[in-house]
């Protein structure tokens, strides 16, 4: 006879751990585990049986799987956990004890850890960790904005701005922008780092009133991270560039040049500089995203772009079959949108958000400046006759320069999105903005387009529907239609004096030739239609239920796009109502 | 300096004889104080003599030291200090004395018998009175000096006690850092303080050790470039570096977390006027758990970038995102990118399919209840219906015009009529109540149904067989039914002919394919549930001594000795010349409602009440070939057609569903089944819709019979 199995001893109860089992194994308390999870990636696992895997019992257990929890056993951070925890302890100690030289001498041999192995672990390739920039660069902006009020770190804070500050440069230098979307949460970014989409969500630049149900030592271990992978990621980005990491501007005295016009300005500079010192003003250049980024060979980069750019040019020419055409148009496309605001010159006022504006602006190749008092980093003042744009939020009455546009903001975002400049008309201060859409909406099988949409990408197309023809249109159609309206009210009269006669006359007794029951001719839709119900009756049962989900989700969706549309026609003809009324109401006048 | 220093020296003294003088008076003091309250009006009233007199006397006391004054007073009170101690001097009241002396000697109370005009007259006289102060311990009046009353003064105004201290003299440096020739204390060093100490001399040569051993480290030199991390090309030897096996599975195994969802247009600060909500819509969010919300926030339109404020739960929702990335369980889900056209079979089209009914050609009409049965003659000329009243109506085909009606079979339900297949005898069998009737509706062809007649009335019946008949029914325990021949009377001209009753109500009834012999199910009783009447012999019997399950149906093999017995979930095949059985198909389905045979004899259509239509290739298998979900509702009969390769199923949803079913003579390959037509037209009455069908014998057309009281014909 054999041995008698036990059970549990094999299969997936021998595969799993679960949390409180794995903290006693890595000897670690709950607050150490949750951080050497957070800082090695790893997740927990649902197991399929999990009373199996639970020996029976129903109790909700968190499981990982114990190959992970072996492999943070070799972890070396694990050590040094163990050593802050004896550090705090002692320094406590000496503290209670008031013995301050001891604490100092203590405090300064706080032991410190490095995380590089860990990033090098977890993105074995770059293009690893460049996929999984979305949640660090959010963390990171994120972070950048919180206040320095002791709740956190300043250095990591610090550390933040600077990174994020970094990956703007690198995005501008290489012009990878891509898509932007104001959002009631926030600016949402997409570039394309690597041939990888990045997004990332950037806050409304305002205070945030500090949540109490938030555990911030999560978010900062994850920052932890963030942080180190992020620097990692922008030092090989930057040097894939050329560019110097950190970053360098070529000629700082040159900021200050320019301003040197009238001394009034070199006063209110000087007055700037006594403010901060050599070091800061530096970062704070850097900061402003307004100049170009030292590179370590630049003519010959330059050239070689040129060439790069030339050659691209060519091949594209040489197009040969239909998906390379697309690509190449594609890419066409792509060099048209980093070219989008070459040759203008922007300038903001102060209540537009400066710095997510000057990114989008130098991304696609303008020029961008700001009031000198507004903050450091402007290149030339408002008096510039060669400024093309204004960027003004605020309603304005008296435009004093005619040579230029004044556009609200949102004029930059949809021209991003459009991939072109789109017309100003619409955009001018005090207008009524047209509807900002996001541009991360799959617009395929069936959904629904919202009318604007339909006009840019008629734009696109090269055709002029005429964005703000419509109100015109719309005021011919209304008198058109009131004209209609007043004939066929004449007519209407007419027609009941007929109706009338007719009525008055006797009825006629006569046989009708009769109609037959059915229809015996199906028209070829509907023959096609009952051929293909036929053909689904015979769809086999395991298929027949993913072929009724799939109709189920396109079913879904088609409603909502009409829901959607339903509404918005409704909306329209309120508006159109409104508009007709007070026009009768002005003519009345 | 000496001299300084012996100023400070004598000053001292006479600090100290100061104190010491002052001490004794104390007590007085004390008393003083308690009575200060009287005095308080004196002193604002007469504050300027007193500062006179303070003036005056100010050289005075300086010139004739303080303290003599005192003395003298001790001297005066010596003998009368009173030992009671600082007790409250009311214990004392009832007593002739306030306390004792020094030797123990009472102390007598002072006689006093002032009254209150005593008192008044002694204030407004007495110059002192406003000095004089009442002492409790040795009850008498003490005139307080000028020199007492300016103490008080100053002790009130909080100066010193006398004027002649200077609070602010210049310092005095005695203890200065110049050596002196003469120490300050003559006492010679301890030893200790030149030996070394021992203490001391253990703890450095534990350092020494430790420093020895590396236990003590230096302390490291300060660094800002410490705190700040350090970036540099980690991936630089990625691409040189080969990943040994366990990384490359981990690798593997990784699961990258999920991307977060991208904003629709309803995210946007200004979105298109169809996203915003409207104020239901609110409400109902609002009312909704986080969880059901589709939307986790609100649409919001503002007028200009400028007016967007801050997110409210932006930090929150990052945090939510952590949680998720290190305590969601993640998964690898395959989602499935198909074309949903691409899961539709491919199929020849039914147009190609031809011929097949698709239109409905005819209504039969007439019927007052339920049709449950009809049955087409083998010639295709005749229709027999029978309904839920009794009344059983045989009609022609082409000219839906109805040529009989045979009332005379009661009012019960007539269950199944079925006519017979042999074209040389003009006979339709009906099962109704527990009976059957063999019918001749003496319709068609003048000879044909005359030679019927005279065929039923030709049998004679056989002594032996009779015999043998009742031996059978003892061996087998079963009531054999027994004949009736109809001769005469009105049931006889109605063209009843013979009537087999059965002890139990009869619900099926089927010929076989020659005409002789007839099949039906009596379902409820016992073992007996199937019985085989032969025709020409006018013989019952039943083949089954014993019946697993409730039999549903029955039907004779067209060609071969095989009958066919459904139960409720399968279907036997027995070989009738063996009297054995030989399949056992399984039909997948919870209640079988009919059963049809293919005119090959090879294909069965097993229709069930739970909407299956089961296509059986006896030659393939025990299990159904293939399974038809044609029918939303139950499936009340299926058929074959005899010519053409179609079978059709009706249902209770009303639709007759007409399939291609084509078998092929070559045994390789399966039969093909297309479904090409969904007839429609039988409205459902009572959840019942379609309750019978079948196949007209020669043309591609269908009947069918619902109970919507009518028969439809579609060509």
């Amino acid at each position: 006879m054999g041995k008698i199995k036990k059970k549990y001893e094999a299969g997936a109860a021998t595969q799993y751990i679960s949390r409180k089992q794995a903290c006693r194994k890595l000897q670690l308390s709950l607050a150490d585990f949750r951080r050497l999870c957070i800082l090695k990636g790893i997740y927990p696992h649902e197991p399929v049986h999990k009373k199996r895997v639970n020996k029976g019992s129903t109790t909700n257990k968190t499981f990982y799987f114990l190959k992970d929890i072996q492999f943070l056993l070799h972890e070396p951070v694990i050590n040094k956990f163990r050593e802050y925890k004896i550090y705090v302890r002692r320094l406590k100690k000496a503290e209670a004890r008031l013995e301050k030289g001891i604490a100092n001498h203590i405090r300064e041999n706080k032991p410190t850890y490095r995380i590089d192995h860990i990033v090098r672990e977890r993105y074995p390739n770059f293009i690893d960790a460049v996929r999984d920039l979305d949640d660090a660069l959010c963390m990171c902006f994120l972070f950048a904005t919180l206040p320095k009020s002791g709740r956190l770190h300043i250095q990591t804070i610090d550390l933040c701005r600077k990174l994020t500050v970094e990956f703007m440069h690198y995005v501008i230098a290489t012009r990878s922008l891509r898509k932007v979307f104001v959002s009631i949460k926030g600016f949402y970014f997409q570039a394309e780092v690597m041939s990888q989409p990045v997004t990332w969500i950037i806050p409304h630049s305002f205070p945030h009133n500090h949540p109490t149900d938030v555990d911030f030592r999560v978010m900062s271990t994850f920052t932890e991270f963030y942080t180190a992978m992020l620097g990692f990621v922008l030092y090989k980005l930057y040097q894939t560039q050329n560019l110097h990491y950190p970053p360098r501007i070529p000629l700082l005295s040159n900021v200050n040049v320019t301003l040197n016009d009238d001394n009034k300005k070199r006063k209110r500079k000087e007055e700037i500089q006594s403010l901060c010192d050599e070091n800061e003003k530096s970062l704070e250049v850097v900061a402003s995203l307004n100049m170009p980024l030292a590179q370590f060979q630049d003519a010959n980069d330059q050239e070689e772009d040129a060439a790069a750019d030339e050659e691209v040019q060519d091949l594209l020419k040489e197009g040969l079959t239909e998906t390379q055409e697309e690509d190449q148009k594609k890419s066409e496309d792509e060099i048209k949108q980093r070219k989008l605001f070459e040759g203008c010159k922007m300038f903001l006022s102060r209540e537009v958000p400066r710095e997510a504006m000057v990114f989008i602006i130098r991304s696609f190749g303008g020029e961008v400046s700001w009031d000198i008092t507004a903050g450091l980093g402007s290149t030339f003042s408002i008096d510039d006759e060669k400024i093309t744009h204004q960027i003004v939020d605020r309603p304005m009455n008296e435009k004093p320069y005619i040579s230029r546009y004044y556009v609200q903001p949102q004029w930059i975002f949809d021209s991003v999105n459009a991939k072109m400049q789109l017309p100003v008309k619409g955009y001018l201060p005090g207008d009524v903005l047209p509807p900002h859409l996001s541009p991360f909406v799959n617009e395929e099988n069936g959904a629904y387009v919202p009318p604007e949409r339909q006009k840019v990408i008629a734009l696109q197309r090269g055709e002029d529907p005429g964005i703000n023809a419509d109100e015109d249109e719309l005021s011919e159609e209304d008198e058109s239609e009131e004209e209609q309206e007043e004939e066929d009210g004449e007519g209407d009269e007419e027609n009941v004096e007929e109706n009338i006669d007719e009525e008055n006359e006797s009825p006629v007794v006569a046989i009708t030739p009769g109609k037959k029951d059915v229809d015996r001719k199906l028209n070829p839709d509907q023959i096609a239609a009952e051929e293909k119900r036929l053909a689904v009756m015979m769809i086999p049962k395991k298929q027949r239920r993913l072929y009724e989900k799939i109709k189920y989700g396109e079913r879904r969706k088609k409603r909502e796009a009409e829901q959607l549309t339903q509404k918005r026609k409704a909306i329209d003809d309120e508006k159109k109502a409104t508009r007709k009324k007070e026009k009768r109401r002005k003519r009345a006048a | 300096m000496k001299a300084k220093k012996r100023q400070f020296l004598e000053e001292n003294t006479s600090l100290s004889l100061n104190q010491e003088s002052l001490f004794p008076s104390k007590g007085k003091l004390d008393v003083d104080d308690e009575d200060s309250s009287d005095e308080s009006v004196v002193e604002s009233s007469d504050e300027e003599v007193l500062e006179k007199e303070t003036e005056a006397k100010s050289a005075q006391t300086i010139e004739k030291p303080y303290s003599s004054d005192v003395d003298d007073d001790v001297s005066d009170d010596e003998d009368l200090r009173n030992t009671v101690g600082n007790i409250p001097m009311e214990w004392y009241e009832n007593f002739p004395h306030i306390g004792y002396d020094l030797d123990g000697r009472t102390i007598s109370k002072p006689i006093r018998n002032q009254d209150e005009l005593d008192k008044f007259l002694d204030k407004m006289e007495n110059k002192n009175y406003w000095r004089t102060v009442h002492d409790k311990q040795t009850g008498r009046d003490h005139v307080l000096t000028s020199e007492e009353l300016q103490l008080i003064q100053r002790l009130k105004k909080g100066s010193f006690y006398t004027s002649g201290i200077d609070p602010h003299e210049p310092y005095v440096d005695f203890f200065t850092h110049e050596k002196m020739i003469h120490p300050v204390t003559n006492i010679p060093e301890h030893k200790r303080s030149f030996t070394p100490s021992i203490i001391e001399k253990r703890k450095v040569g534990k350092l020494v050790h430790a420093i020895k051993m590396g236990w003590l480290k230096p302390r490291k030199p300060k660094t800002d470039e410490s705190e700040e991390p350090k970036f540099y090309d980690l991936w630089e030897e990625t691409e040189s570096k080969t990943p040994t096996n366990s990384e490359l599975a981990r690798q593997k195994m990784a699961i990258p977390a999920p991307k977060t969802q991208l904003p629709g247009h309803e995210a946007s600060y200004n979105p298109p006027p169809e996203y915003l909500p409207s104020q239901e819509e609110i409400d109902k969010w609002k009312e909704d758990d986080e969880d059901e919300r589709k939307l986790d926030f609100i649409p919001e339109k503002f007028d200009s970038l400028r007016q967007v404020p801050q997110y409210p739960t932006f930090i929150q929702e990052r945090f939510s995102r952590c949680l998720d990335l290190y305590l969601c369980p993640r998964q690898r889900k395959m989602k499935v990118m198909v074309n949903p056209e691409e899961l539709i079979p491919n199929l020849p089209k039914p147009k190609d399919l031809q011929p097949f009914p698709t239109f409905q050609a005819l209504c039969y009409k007439g019927h007052k209840a339920m049709v449950r049965t009809i049955s087409v003659d083998s010639t295709g000329q005749w229709l027999a219906s029978g309904s839920d009243d009794g009344i059983i109506r045989v009609w022609e085909v082409a000219t839906s015009r109805c040529l009989r009606e045979i009332t005379t079979l009661g009012d019960q339900p007539v269950k199944c009529v079925s006519w017979c297949p042999n074209k040389s005898v003009c006979l339709l069998a009906v099962a109704l109540e527990n009976k059957i009737v063999i019918i001749n509706p003496s319709i068609g062809d003048k000879l044909i149904y005359s030679a019927t007649d005279s065929l039923l009335q030709s049998f004679q019946p056989l002594a032996d067989e009779e015999t043998t008949n009742k031996q059978e029914s003892e061996k087998s325990n079963a009531v054999i039914p027994p004949w009736k021949t109809v001769e005469t009377g009105l049931p006889y001209q109605d063209g009843q002919r013979l009537v087999i009753t059965h002890p139990k109500d009869v619900s099926k009834v089927t010929w076989h394919a020659k005409g002789d012999y007839l099949a039906c199910v009596v379902p409820g009783n016992g073992h007996a549930q199937v019985f085989l009447h032969q025709l020409t012999k006018q013989r019952s019997q039943t083949p089954f001594t014993k019946c697993k399950g409730a039999v549903q149906s029955v039907l004779f093999h067209p060609t071969r000795p095989f009958l066919f017995v459904a139960t409720q979930q399968y279907v036997r095949v027995y070989n009738l010349v063996k009297q054995q059985l030989t399949k056992k198909l399984m039909a997948n389905s919870k209640w079988i409602s009919s059963l049809a045979i293919h005119p090959g004899g090879d294909n069965l259509l097993v229709g069930s009440y739970d909407c299956r239509l089961s296509w059986f290739d006896m030659d393939l298998s025990t299990k159904p070939y293939k399974t038809m979900r044609y029918h939303k509702r139950a499936i009340r009969s299926c058929c074959y057609h005899p010519k053409y390769p179609l079978f059709a199923s009706g249902g209770d949803d009303g639709n007759v569903v007409v399939s291609h079913g084509m078998v092929y003579s070559d045994l390789m390959q399966n039969p093909l089944i297309v479904p090409v037509k969904v007839l429609k037209g039988h409205k459902v009455e009572r959840n019942l819709g379609v309750l019978d069908c079948c196949f007209h014998p020669h043309q591609p057309w269908i009947f069918s019979s619902a109970a919507d009281k009518t028969i439809r014909l579609f060509t």
